[in-house]
């Protein structure tokens, strides 16, 4: 009998050691005469538990993680290739864990079950069906289902995604673009980098029903150069949809047109700002543009464009698939849907928690994290990225919601949650707060680009203890000049992680460096 | 899956280099793919490319250099055998980054933009590797590694130099 055992390819698992487990456990079945077929599955998204490996039996696929190379011998001594459970590293039944049961997985429903590459694999578990549905629809259906599902904008701006998909529709024929953002600068932040490692046919499915939504034939990717994983495998994802006429000049013989190629960024935050990307597509220094013209008119070439983040173009398979009400169905208020929230930084048990919005901070940060890695107490949480404000214990029962988080000056981003223990000295992340946006700035603006290196030094000098009082002023007032004068929100949000570090840690800041 | 190791970097001459270019000069937007291709094969972008690509694309060579310059990538010196990044973004502050940026920079004996007087290690800060969950994150050449501290990395420094050694 072969046994099937399951061992993650993803950027996490391979960092902490995956593929000397599919070593070990290919040594350890022969060693003991056991036929196992080995899958490199996506990750589940648990990452405290990775690298996760998983044996599927009668009663479903079974759980052991973390797992070392080094654990490996005693692991398959105590019954692995059996499916048993009695290992300090078993888990049980993968499904019933409850971090992931608890879990509204609908753009992640794939993640870690499938084998990313595998076409067969994501048709048997409802891939390409939105894909099916929207090659028998008019490109207006196509837009109505996105506006009617509520979706908004994943990547940080959480703009109606149906709304951006009509401006483009609605422009005369010719050549179009729809460009996917998956330059995922964010720290704190890994779920497009999930979708492209993990469940990359999702990703090609979303744009090309963007495609036919809008008349575009052409699309791009554009892939941050740190993502060396993500790239390789959705090359090859990319390769094997062709071949599978799920790409090119007629999809699965319905003489629709959709061509998909991949970009690779050059390490510079600022090119996840679209109309900076846009440029840096273009093959130019990635500049801010200024809008008007929206990219949606005026976009990559000069031509309408669609530009969308990774997940709001990932939701879109399950949104033509499942149908709109049932998605716009999940979430409160004006945030429809589900948020891919990603649980980072000093936390216990990180990874990627697909809810309905609504959830509390708190519980997040609790019921699914478990508190801090180190054990010891929160003292701040940055959420929504490097321009996203610290907040103290007062914010954290703040439901994950867009307008709830706007109400106190605070962004949900891309979903990124950083938890910091008591340890961190709150001074040194707004100093590098200002640090950040000088090395990142695209220089067209002198509050941003001057401004952020004036403000390092006056953090260090109001840390170093000289002039204290004034120096606070002055920081107060470069902050406003950031935030009133800056042309994007590089500049324009840099200042509030500071502001919120000198109204809630004011004491981290004026305390002087040992 | 074998461990990506080190990219085997070919000498330039300018005729590689316009070989580069050609191959992708027709592309719309062929810049980035053109100076990626450049560094992928040669470790860095020569100044000698500067002229070949402004040529091809119709550009000045100002317009290159400005270009070369705005991506943090874009390199203009070679390596040395591995490039060592060590991330320096908040969530791997979170856990140690800072303290393990300084260790790195120890035991490497340089600061980030430099190699290492052996030319064994280029260290570079990079900002994210999207492996938030489980920092400290390093990035080796195209390995990326979680949960790193000061032993981890030593072992790994030895590691890499020790290979360097035997193949040699
Ligand atoms: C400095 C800066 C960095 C950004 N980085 C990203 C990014 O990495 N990924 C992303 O999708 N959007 C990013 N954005 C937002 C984009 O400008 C844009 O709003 C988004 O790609 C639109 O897609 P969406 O509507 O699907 O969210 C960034 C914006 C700014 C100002
Ligand atoms: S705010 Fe900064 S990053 Fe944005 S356009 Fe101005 S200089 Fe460029
Ligand atoms: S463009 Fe000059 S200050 Fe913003
Ligand atoms: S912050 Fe270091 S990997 Fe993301």
């Amino acid at each position: 009998m072969t046994v099937t055992v399951y061992v993650p390819c993803d950027t996490t698992a391979l960092a902490l050691g995956a593929n000397a487990v599919a070593d070990a456990l290919q040594q350890a079945a022969k060693a003991k005469g056991v036929d196992i077929n080995l899958v490199r599955n996506g990750s589940r998204g648990l990452f405290w538990l990775e690298p996760l490996v998983e044996v599927e039996t009668s009663e479903g696929r079974v759980a052991y993680g973390p797992v070392e190379a080094s654990d490996v011998s005693g692991l398959v001594e105590a019954g692995l290739f059996e499916g048993k459970a009695e290992h300090p590293l078993a888990h049980g039944l993968t499904d019933e864990i409850p971090y992931l049961k608890k879990q509204q997985r609908l753009t992640f429903s794939r993640i870690g079950v499938t084998d990313p590459l595998s076409i067969e694999d994501y048709r048997a578990h409802h891939g390409f069906a939105g894909l099916e549905n929207a090659l028998n629809m008019d490109g207006q259906a196509i837009v109505d289902a996105v506006k009617d599902s509520g979706l908004r904008g994943r990547g940080g701006a959480a703009f109606p995604t149906g709304i951006k998909w009509q401006t483009v529709h609605d422009e005369p024929e010719g050549q179009k673009y729809i460009v996917c953002n998956a330059d995922e600068g964010d720290s704190g932040t890994f779920a497009d980098r999930l979708v492209m490692e993990c469940d990359p046919y999702m990703l090609i499915e979303g744009m090309t029903i963007a495609g036919l939504a809008v008349g575009a034939s052409q699309g791009y990717v554009y892939l941050r150069s740190e993502y060396p994983v993500a790239h390789r495998i959705f090359n090859e994802a990319l390769d094997r949809a062709y071949r599978a006429g799920y790409l090119g000049r007629n999809i699965r013989g319905s003489g629709k047109h959709f061509d998909l190629e991949v970009r690779l960024g050059a390490g510079a935050y600022i090119c996840g700002e679209e109309t900076s990307l846009l440029d840096s597509l273009e093959g130019k220094r990635g500049m801010v543009r200024a809008k008007p013209p929206l990219p949606a008119i005026k976009g990559l070439f000069g031509r309408p464009t669609v530009v969308n983040n990774v997940l709001s173009l990932a939701a879109v398979p399950n949104i033509l698939d499942q149908g709109a009400q049932a998605y716009a169905d999940y979430g409160m208020g004006k945030s429809r849907g589900t948020l891919p929230m990603q649980l980072a930084g000093n936390v216990k048990r990180g990874g990627l928690v697909e809810l309905a919005f609504g959830i509390t901070l708190r519980e997040l940060m609790d019921d699914f994290g478990g508190g801090t890695l180190s054990g010891r107490s929160l003292k701040a949480v940055q959420v929504g990225g490097p321009l996203g404000a610290y907040l103290p214990e007062s914010q954290w029962d703040t439901p994950i919601d867009y307008e709830a988080f706007a109400e106190f000056g605070g962004v949900v981003g891309h979903g990124g949650v950083v938890m910091f223990d008591d340890t961190v000295d709150m001074g040194e992340q707004a100093r590098f707060a200002m640090e950040f946006c000088s090395v990142e700035s695209c220089g067209k603006c002198t509050p941003c680009r001057i401004g952020a290196v004036r403000g390092v030094e006056v953090i260090d000098r109001i840390r170093a203890g000289e002039n204290a009082d004034a120096n606070l002023t002055l920081l107060t007032d470069l902050c406003e000049t950031m935030v009133d004068g800056s042309l994007c929100a590089m500049g324009g949000m840099t200042p509030f992680p500071v502001q919120s570090v000198m109204k809630h840690f004011p004491n981290d800041l004026t305390r002087q460096k040992a | 899956m074998p461990h990506a190791g080190p990219q085997p970097v070919q000498d330039w001459t300018p005729e590689l280099i316009q070989q580069a270019v050609d191959a992708h000069k027709d592309m719309p937007g062929a810049m980035l793919p053109i100076l990626h291709a450049i560094q992928d094969r040669f470790g860095y972008i020569p100044e000698a490319a500067v002229p070949i690509i402004a040529e091809s694309l119709r550009h000045t060579r100002a317009e290159v250099h400005g270009i070369i310059s705005f991506y943090h990538h874009f390199r203009t010196q070679p390596s040395g055998s591995h490039v060592v990044q060590v991330c320096r973004a908040e969530a791997c502050q979170a856990v140690g980054a800072r303290q393990l940026e300084a260790h790195v920079k120890e035991r490497l004996g340089v600061d980030y933009h430099h190699t290492s007087r052996d030319n064994e290690f280029t260290l570079e800060p990079v900002y994210c590797l999207g492996n938030c969950a489980c920092g400290p994150s390093i990035r080796v050449d195209d390995d990326i590694h979680g949960r790193m501290d000061a032993d981890k990395f030593d072992r790994l420094v030895d590691n890499l130099t020790t290979t360097a050694v035997e193949v040699k």
